[in-house]
Order: structure tokens, then sequence, then C-alpha cells
């Protein structure tokens, strides 16, 4: 049996693996930025939270990810075989791109700009909402676009606590020894990934400020 | 779009403004036996009980090296530096007792590099403090464009453009725009022009002197350049580590005898081989 071949009597099934798997992508990257995003606001002026919270987020970063997932499978609430313990984890590894990336984003601007806006009388609010969100923003949706690719690669692995997505066909074909049913879930994987990149690329560069 | 207003006209409307505000007696800007240290691993005194009184009106250039403290007295009026002994007097209160927001909004505060807002454009730059106070539409659209005429900036032009579309020169123009915006009766400037060509320096410098003698603020000027100094100012201080080491008038400043005002006025001899 040719990939091809493989391919097209599987399609239904294959779409359905996409969809899961771009539903686990979405769901983990939504609380991620939710969780990423305003963490690294409230980072700009604490430095103990902010080691804390980017020395935590670069732990499991560091921890590899079917480790994790391990981890995690013991932890009542959170844990045990399924999509929710996935969720978990993927939202852990894309923490540390966006927290890192929106707190770097709101303090690398221009010294100067965020003197005149002190001086202007601007307070430290209005600084934040007017002048440090709209400059990061490029920067932030940088970390965004490298969390997503990363969530959509350790997705793939969350098919061995049994979550879904296209990680089963890549599990199912090394066992079966099988090229046609690996590539079934490697190439529309590989292809997501693509597409997340260059969708958010686009987006990026249409936010940055000349 | 049409500017059928005169750029005079609306120049006259600024000055009557900044009269009301020269009148208040009293001096606008007080430093009294201020010392600011940095509480570093060594303490580092940068202005060392300093002593000093900005009438209404003046312009004051604090001239000094680099590290004389200059910037970091005037920094202490806009309360982005508080003193660690002393205290700045604003406009009849201490900058202790002020909210520094408050305070700051009465302030205009041009810096070499302009510090414009790279996502806005020069209207919304200059717009910024209307803004944040609140002003109808109308009314800021207004003051913008009067704005950018006094500077020399045609509005219809320059209006929707972004920072990185101006030369350095125009920057600095829309960054005193932008101080100028709501009227404040004090104007702090920190080596406004130090970052320009020496051919766009000379002309802002002059144009500036004029603007300044016609909008009658309160102007603490800073610069480490004795020509323009005698140019602008109506007063000079000289610092040197954080010490008042002469205040004098231009015309007396140029006959103190002392080594490091003479240091400075070495800087005016002309070039060997000028004309003299």
């Amino acid at each position: 049996m040719t990939p091809w071949t493989f391919f097209l009597e599987h399609r239904a099934e294959i779409l359905e693996a996409t969809a899961d798997h771009l539903t686990l992508v979405i769901i983990a990257m939504v609380f991620a930025i939710a969780i990423g995003v305003p963490l690294g606001m409230l980072i700009v002026h604490r430095p103990t939270l902010r080691n804390l919270a980017l020395g935590l987020a670069s732990i499991f970063q560091t921890i590899p990810s079917l480790a994790l997932f391990g981890f995690l499978i013991p932890i009542p609430f959170i844990g045990g075989i399924g999509r929710r313990t996935a969720i978990v984890a993927l939202v852990l590894y894309a923490l540390l791109p966006i927290l890192r990336n929106t707190y770097v984003g709101l303090t690398g601007i221009d010294p100067a700009v965020l003197e005149a806006a002190e001086a202007m009388g601007m307070t430290q609010s209005q600084i934040l909402w007017r002048v440090r969100l709209p400059l990061a923003r490029a920067v932030i949706l940088a970390g965004i676009r490298t969390a997503t690719i990363i969530t959509i690669g350790v997705a793939t692995i969350a098919a061995a606590i049994g979550a879904g997505g296209l990680g089963t066909f890549i599990f199912r074909g090394v066992a079966m020894v099988s090229d046609a049913v690996i590539l079934a879930g490697a190439i529309p994987a590989a292809l997501l990934a693509i597409a997340a990149d260059l969708l958010l690329g686009l987006l990026e560069r249409r936010l940055k400020i000349a | 779009m049409h500017y059928d207003v005169p750029s005079l006209e609306r120049g006259v409307s600024i000055e009557m403004n900044a009269k009301t505000a020269a009148e208040n007696t009293g001096p606008a800007i007080q430093f009294q036996h201020v010392t600011y240290s940095l509480s570093s691993s060594v303490p580092r005194t940068i202005v060392n009980d300093i002593c000093l009184s900005v009438a209404s009106g003046q312009t004051l250039v604090l001239l000094g090296r680099s590290g004389s403290g200059k910037t970091t007295l005037l920094k202490l009026i806009n309360s982005l530096l508080v003193p660690t002994a002393g205290q700045v007097i604003v406009r009849g209160r201490a900058t202790t007792d002020w909210d520094p927001i408050r305070l700051r909004r009465g302030i205009g505060y041009v810096i070499q590099d302009a510090g414009l807002f790279p996502h806005f454009t020069v209207a919304q730059n200059i717009a910024l403090i209307p803004s944040l106070e609140r002003w109808d539409a109308t009314r800021t659209a207004a003051r913008v464009d009067e704005l950018l005429s006094l500077v020399g900036l045609e509005p219809a032009e320059y209006c929707n453009r972004r920072p990185h579309q101006l030369s350095g020169g125009q920057r600095q123009r829309v960054g005193v725009a932008r101080a100028l915006a709501a009227d404040p009766p004090i104007l702090l400037m920190d080596e406004p022009f130090g970052a320009l060509d020496p051919v766009t320096r000379a002309e802002l410098q002059r144009e500036f002197s004029a603007l300044a003698r016609r909008l009658g603020k309160t102007i603490v000027f800073v610069t480490h350049d004795v020509r323009e100094a005698l140019l602008l100012a109506s007063r000079i201080i000289l610092l040197e580590s954080g010490r008042i080491i002469a205040d004098a008038t231009p015309q007396g400043f140029l006959r103190i005898d002392h080594p490091e005002v003479q240091a400075f006025t070495a800087c005016l001899t002309p070039l060997p081989g000028a004309s003299a």
C-alpha cells in the first residue's frame, strides 16, 4: 500500500485527526496567551515575580515533553489519561516563549521614548497601554508564533497519553512498521506547522512599526 | 484642506497665554540646598548642596561638561528624580508635595533624541497631553495646527507623517511642539539640538531663540555648548562636579576669571586661518 492510497482510503479519519489536533493546539494557545501576556505585563515592574515566573516557565520548557506528560498523569484533577492532561502540558510548554517575548517587548523600548512619556505626565498604566503595548505587539506576536509551532509539534506526542490528534497515526505507524501510516500523521502535522508559521509571520510583519 | 488663518495671528494668541504665566509673582523654580546622591555600594554625590532661584520668564542655561550634574538638576525639577536632601520648589510647592503627574503636565520636556512615539503620527504625538487631558477634538486639532506652524512645519504636510519619516531637525521641532501643547509655564530642555548636524543645529538655535523670547516661558536649558548657551540664555549657570561655579548673564559670563569658565570660553576663539 502506497502512502497515497492509504491517504485516500482514510481521508475522513485523517481530516478528523487534523481537526482534533488543531483544536488541541488552539485550546492550549488560548490558555497560554491568556496567562502569558498578562503575566508578562505584570512582571515589568516586579523583579521578584519576574524571576519566579521566568524561572518556572523555563523549567517547564526544559523538561522533555514526554516526561512532562508523564509527570502530569498521576496529579489529581489535572492529570489522568486524555485531552485534559495534554492541554495542561501544552500550555506549560507554550508559556515560556509568550511570557519571555511579552516581557522583552515591553521592556526593550527606546529609553528616550519612555523617558519622554514619563516626563510628560503619563501614569505607569497609561505608559503600559498606550506606549509599551503598541510598541511591543510585534515582539509579543513573534513569541506567540514560536509557541504555536512548538505546540503543534508537541501535540503529536500527546497521542501517547490518549489525547488523539495526528500523533495517533504516527505512533500507530511506528507500531505497525508502516511508512504510509506514519506519513498520514506526519505530513499534515508538518503542513499545519508551516501554515501557522506563514500566517502568523504575515501578521507579525503587518504589526511591525517601521 | 485650507488654512485661512495667517500664522502670525496664531502666534499672537500663544504670546498672550504665555504672558499671564510669566506674570506670576515669585520664582518659578527654587532649589533649596538640594543634594542628589546615588545610593549604590559606593555612594556618589551627583549634585551637591545647590541653592538656586529661577525667575519666571527667565531662560536659564545649565552649562557644564558631561557628568557635571546638569541633567540631574533638570530631572529634579519635574520629579523624575527626588532630592536626597533639600527640596525643589516648583510654582510655590515642593516637588515632593506635588502629585508627580500634575506637576509634569505643567512642565514641557524636550530631550536630545526627541523621544517621539514611533507608533503615533506627528499630530498624535503633539496631541498627547491634550488627549490625556481630554480636550475635545476640534480644540486639539486647532492646537496641533497652531503649534506646527509655530515650529515652522506646514500642518497639512506634516500632520499625518510618522516620526521615522522626518529628518532629525524636523523631529526636534515636533518635540518642541509636543512640549508646548498644553501651554505649560515651564519648559525643560536637555540638549535638544545636541544630535543635529551643525547647520541644522544653528538654524534651530536661531529660531528657538526668537520663539523663546516671544513665548516668555520659564526655560531651563541644558547644554555643553558654550555658543548655544550665549545665544539662548538670559542667565548662564556653569556646573562642575555637581556644584555651581559661575552664575552670570551671557555678557558677564565672558568676563569671569575662573579656570573652568575660561576652559569653556576658550572654545569660542576663532579657528586658525579664520579672518578676524
